[in-house]
């Protein structure tokens, strides 16, 4: 690596650095534009104790479900959950917490993070369970409640494409959750499907600018369809 | 007769107005898709990031990267933008969407909603419904009227965790279409062949019946 050059070559350097008991935030909504590489890594690493913050948590054999087998997750921050039989078996154990936050408070708490901005008020959630214990401010006759930001010392994205300094562009839906990660990780690590050239993405398009990038890496995907619907032709 | 869940999705197309950013909830929201009057200009707004969503998609078509909220696979209409999920529920908490229609356990006569927890069982999580709610003005709550074993719906106070608090202002159930108004249900139709007795038995929260309440006409 050279000047703005993030692009290296193994998973292994990829995920460098990770340590028990990090908190790791990762794009993807289900199956869609997930890290699954990063993941797989993980893995591998057998990294414990970890944090997670992901809209969703995989499915058995996908996805972040896959690090439910070997207990390597301690504690997911989630709108969504439960899509395997893993995970419901291990929180009704109390082997694995969770914190369920509104998919739109996630992704501010996500993005007010990257932008240091270290809480915020919102109206969702007043009146419910996750408001409680928060404090609560009136704003033009509405009441809202402050929920905090969140940061990590990872933050895992799948992106398109990247140029080498790290500059990223999102495909359709599996943009999701990813450009708000991608600012909030300390060390943020992007996988990709295809890596170009300073210059060959319009500046204007760029979606993730490579500020926020630490570390670029093109992999090849599943893409597993959670949800496969057709209609006929 | 109690309204079919296709009817359901018919009569909440009607409160559709040309122009209209609309998000759909999954079960019987999802079906109004299907009754878009015709001539009428309607965008869907999918909340992990897509607004123009378009039909499922062909054999060919199918793409792991278009996907819906509910995770199934699906297109973009000519039109359609597409965003990061920051941007989506900026414009759900934002109020830039103008008719959100969801599914409910229970509504109450204060607006209260209750639709993501039933405690005891597993508990898997409010996805977008709780910025939906917060963020909407114009929500249609679509619901049956009572349980399988005949418990209304329609209480004075949610017994179930909240989804939202004082936000819902019309009901759309089997039996009959209600507004929510100064801490009580209000009567507005019912469904064909439905009395108004049967109704009122089954609405525990406070309910204003007018004199005349006209039925729901289908072709």
């Amino acid at each position: 690596m050279s000047g703005f050059n993030k692009v290296i070559d193994s998973y292994e350097e990829a995920m460098a650095g990770l340590e028990d008991g990090m908190t790791v935030i990762a794009g993807g909504f289900g199956l869609c534009g997930i890290p699954e590489n990063l993941i797989a890594e993980i893995k591998r690493k057998g990294t414990k104790e970890l944090t997670f913050v992901s809209n969703n948590c995989g499915v058995d054999d996908f996805g972040l479900g896959v690090l439910l087998v070997d207990r390597q997750i301690k504690k997911m921050i989630s709108s969504y959950v439960g899509e395997n039989a893993l995970f419901e078996q291990q929180l009704l154990a109390g082997e694995l917490e969770v914190e369920l936050t509104p998919q739109g408070t996630l992704a501010e708490k996500m993005r007010a993070g990257g932008a240091g901005i270290p809480a915020f008020f919102t109206a969702t959630g007043y009146g419910t369970p996750v408001g409680e214990g928060k404090e609560v401010r009136e704003f033009n006759g509405r009441n809202y409640i402050l929920e905090e930001s969140i940061t990590g010392d990872f933050a895992i994205v799948k992106g398109w494409k990247a140029d080498t300094y790290g500059n990223v562009v999102y495909r359709d839906t599996a943009q999701n959750f990813n450009p708000m990660a991608a600012t909030a990780g300390k060390i943020t690590v992007v996988e990709v499907e295809e890596i170009v050239e300073p210059g060959e993405l319009s500046p204007t398009e760029i979606q993730t600018p490579g500020i926020y990038v630490n570390r670029v890496i093109k992999g090849t995907f599943e893409k597993r369809i959670e949800q496969r619907t057709v209609r006929q032709s | 007769m109690a309204l079919s869940r296709e009817q359901m999705a018919q009569r909440v197309a009607r409160e559709l107005q040309d122009g209209y950013y609309v998000n759909l909830g999954i079960g019987i929201p999802t079906l109004v898709a299907n009754y878009i009057p015709e001539g009428m200009e309607v965008m869907l707004q999918s909340e992990n990031g897509l607004l123009g969503m378009g039909p499922f998609p062909t054999e060919d078509e199918i793409d792991a990267d278009m996907i819906n909220a509910g995770k199934q696979t699906v297109t973009a209409v000519t039109g359609a933008s597409i965003f990061s999920s920051a941007e989506s529920f900026a414009m759900i908490r934002g109020g830039h969407v103008d008719l959100t229609v969801l599914g409910a356990f229970e509504v109450d006569v204060n607006g209260n909603i209750a639709s993501w927890m039933i405690p005891g069982k597993l508990i898997k999580g409010m996805g977008g419904a709780m910025d939906l709610v917060a963020g909407a003005d114009n929500i249609i709550v679509t619901m049956t009227h009572a349980s399988k074993h005949g418990e209304s719906k329609l209480l004075t106070e949610c017994s179930l965790p909240l989804t939202g608090s004082g936000c819902i202002k019309k009901v759309l159930t089997d039996l009959a279409y209600l507004e929510i108004e100064d801490g009580a249900f209000h009567l507005k139709e019912r469904a064909p062949g439905v009395s108004v007795e049967e109704i009122v038995e089954k609405t525990e929260g406070k309910l204003i019946v007018p004199d005349e309440v006209p039925e729901m006409v289908f072709e």
